[in-house]
């Protein structure tokens, strides 16, 4: 059993700086902040085209204090292949490199590159943070947006598809280490990492940041919504490791508990959802409900 | 009655415009600047029946594009530069098998990622040859939000009657710039359809294009058999065929000559105060604004000074720029970009006029006073202190 952290046990150092380019209430600056503390000086960043290059802007130079190599769209866990070998190569195994990607540069642009080190087995973290949509050019759909969340290119209907479960189609991959996270949960996230980094070949963390622009809700709402996206199983705090599927934190306090709050609590909170039908509501209801039934048969 | 003038967005006036010429198929990804079209689309494409599809990145944009075309569709795609980069080996595939399809680039600083919301015309030679081999290209510039309606137009009409890809080349300035514009009355433009052979599904084998009679393909599905390849293929049959080098020849050359031997009736300039011009103004897109504001300034003054702006850059103008050659004594070339047009123009001019470059990056535009500074040069003799 590993020990759990505490907001007194984190370490002190801070490798973000205060002052960044973020929009205000983005929750991706906790988990940021968080995921550094874990991961420690000695890593290098790997992060591509996304919100995360913008926050990393400012102060007086930049708001990251760790090495970070911001490449193309679509090239970030190929990137971090790269460094990752060469740096072996130089007997610099102890380097962490860990890829910070959004959803897009994880699930659409960025899903190749990520399979391909997958399969070889590449040492490396890749972290993607999901705001459920390309926020950085104005909202625009993505391959995690959810079903009926209005976008700058899904105006009408709201998007009509399901959003694209990465952190399944990574465990299909047979890796170590899958687990998804929130930013809301950040000593969840902490330990996470902090595992991940002792396990070999590409480890994968998902981890939800609600954005307030991106998803119409008020900007100091921004760890409450993450929090009811857990509460409701509408998110799922979980790891697997080597194949063994455990939920974690929040999550797992819900299964003992055995109630959830309704998924509808968590859709209204947020502006984007507002013409989601009726029928994809309870769809959306359904889908945790269905997916909650195989935790409670199961060993949990 | 005629249409009353409305506010309009570059951007918006490109998705318009395609609409207009018949477009019904719009795949993309979203990358700033481009991002309106693909916004404006989104709720456009339902409205006229056509569809609307965010892909997962740019090079399943171009590919959905082909597919689309290949199918009958007239189909179109937007990006800025980074997304045009990863769509050239597809370009050079719509180039190799003939698709008519249109791409919007609009420009903004690069290489790579460089300044996402900052305009540029660094662009403009991977227009010409950013897809590798020997392949010819259309490439219009427009400069007006006017312009992003009316060029997209051409570019449908130019894409169906070459059967080739063609390229708008926008950028950060022109693509978020809010006009007036009065649109054409949807009569008022010529539309260009594609047809099908004229001839039966089983004489198909026996025709073949020429550089005056282009054929149209027919549609993938339809009786007729159609084979598309990226391999070099035969020209009567387009199945693959990559042994007889007298095939791959003759393929190469007609790829090259079918839209350079038409390159005078496709490319467009306009020559704006050049009938008696000393010095002229080499300028497109954005840049060619503070050009022509620089011309009327200098023609208030009794100076004379033209502007030619190409509105085609590929095929290059060479028409318009050999007339430009013999009457002035000196071209200047303001661009955003260092000297990539300006190579050409003097390539083209071939030592008859001095060429004087001027080249910004920073992702601002050329002003007017940059402009001036350089006509007054040329000018040096005259007595600006009376004017």
């Amino acid at each position: 059993m590993t020990t759990r952290t505490t907001i007194l046990s984190l370490p002190k150092e801070e490798y973000v700086h205060p002052g960044n380019r973020a929009c205000t209430g983005c929750s991706l600056g906790i988990a940021y902040r968080i995921g550094l503390k874990a991961l420690g000086p000695d890593t290098i960043l790997i992060v591509p085209p996304s919100c995360l290059t913008v926050l990393q802007g400012l102060f007086p130079v930049a708001s990251t204090k760790l090495p970070s190599l911001n490449v193309t769209f679509a090239s970030t866990a190929a990137a971090a292949t790269g460094v990752l070998e060469a740096l072996k190569a130089q007997g610099r195994e102890h380097t962490k490199v860990v890829a910070w990607a959004g959803d897009g540069g994880t699930a659409d642009i960025g899903i190749q590159s990520l399979s391909g080190a997958a399969e070889r087995g590449d040492d490396f973290l890749f972290m993607c943070y999901d705001n459920e949509g390309y926020m950085n050019t104005g909202v625009q759909r993505s391959g995690t947006t959810p079903q009926g969340a209005i976008t700058a290119n899904t105006p009408f209907k709201g998007k009509m598809q399901q959003r694209k479960d990465v952190a399944a189609i990574m465990t299909a991959h047979g890796i170590d280490y899958v687990a998804t996270a929130s930013a809301s949960y950040p000593l969840d996230l902490y330990d996470k990492i902090k595992k991940a980094i002792t396990l070999k070949g590409v480890k994968y963390i998902h981890i939800h940041t609600p954005c307030p622009p991106g998803w119409g809700f008020d900007t100091r709402y921004a760890v409450k919504v993450g929090e009811l996206a857990v509460e409701t199983g509408y998110l799922d705090l979980y790891e697997v490791e080597k194949g063994e599927f455990r939920l974690t934190g929040a999550s797992a306090k819900t299964l003992e508990k055995g109630t959830r709050k309704p998924v509808r609590e968590y859709l209204q909170t947020q502006s984007r959802f507002r013409i989601m039908s009726p029928e994809q509501a309870a769809d959306a209801q359904a889908r945790v409900d269905a997916t909650w039934s195989t935790y409670s048969s199961g060993e949990g | 009655m005629p249409a009353s003038p409305i506010l309009m967005q570059g951007n918006e006036a490109v998705a318009e415009g395609a609409i207009a010429a018949g477009a019904r198929f719009f795949a993309g990804y979203p990358i700033t600047p481009s991002t309106e079209i693909a916004e404006t689309l989104s709720r456009r494409m339902p409205e006229v029946g056509g569809s609307f599809l965010q892909m997962e990145d740019e090079i399943a944009s171009i590919a959905a594009v082909c597919g689309a075309s290949l199918a009958g569709q007239k189909a179109f795609t937007a990006t800025s530069g980074p997304g045009f980069s990863l769509m050239q080996e597809m370009i050079g595939f719509a180039e190799m098998a003939q698709i008519p399809c249109v791409i919007v680039d609009v420009m903004r600083g690069g290489p790579s990622t460089g300044l996402p919301t900052e305009p540029s015309q660094g662009d403009v030679m991977q227009a010409r040859w950013g897809t590798h081999g020997e392949h010819s290209v259309i490439a219009l510039v427009p400069s007006s939000v006017y312009e992003c309606y009316t060029l997209t137009v051409a570019a449908f009409n130019l894409a169906e009657q070459y059967r080739t890809p063609v390229i708008v080349l926008s950028d950060a300035l022109i693509g978020h710039m809010r006009e007036a514009v009065t649109l054409p009355e949807p009569g008022s433009l010529r539309i260009a359809e594609r047809g099908i052979p004229d001839c039966e599904p089983g004489e198909y084998d026996t025709v073949m294009s020429d550089l005056d009679n282009i054929l149209p393909r027919p549609p993938l599905g339809s009786a007729f058999r159609v084979h598309v390849t990226g391999l070099v293929y035969n020209r009567r049959t387009d199945a693959p065929e990559t042994g007889d080098p007298e095939v791959a020849g003759d393929l190469g050359r007609y790829l090259r000559e079918k839209i350079y031997h038409h390159r005078d009736a496709i490319a467009r300039v306009e020559e704006y105060e050049m009938k008696d011009a000393e010095v002229a103004i080499f300028a497109y897109g954005s840049v060619a604004r503070s050009a022509k504001a620089v011309v009327k300034w200098a023609r208030a003054r009794d100076v004379p000074v033209g502007l030619v702006r190409p509105i085609t850059l590929w095929p290059f103008p060479t028409l318009a720029v050999d007339r430009m050659a013999e009457q002035v004594r000196t071209v200047i070339v303001p661009e955003m970009n260092l000297k990539q047009m300006s190579w050409e123009v003097q390539a083209a001019v071939s030592g008859r006029a001095k060429v004087v470059d001027f080249g910004r990056v920073d992702g601002k535009l050329i002003t007017p006073t940059q402009i001036e500074e350089l006509v007054r040069a040329e000018f040096y003799y005259h007595d600006w202190s009376k004017s």
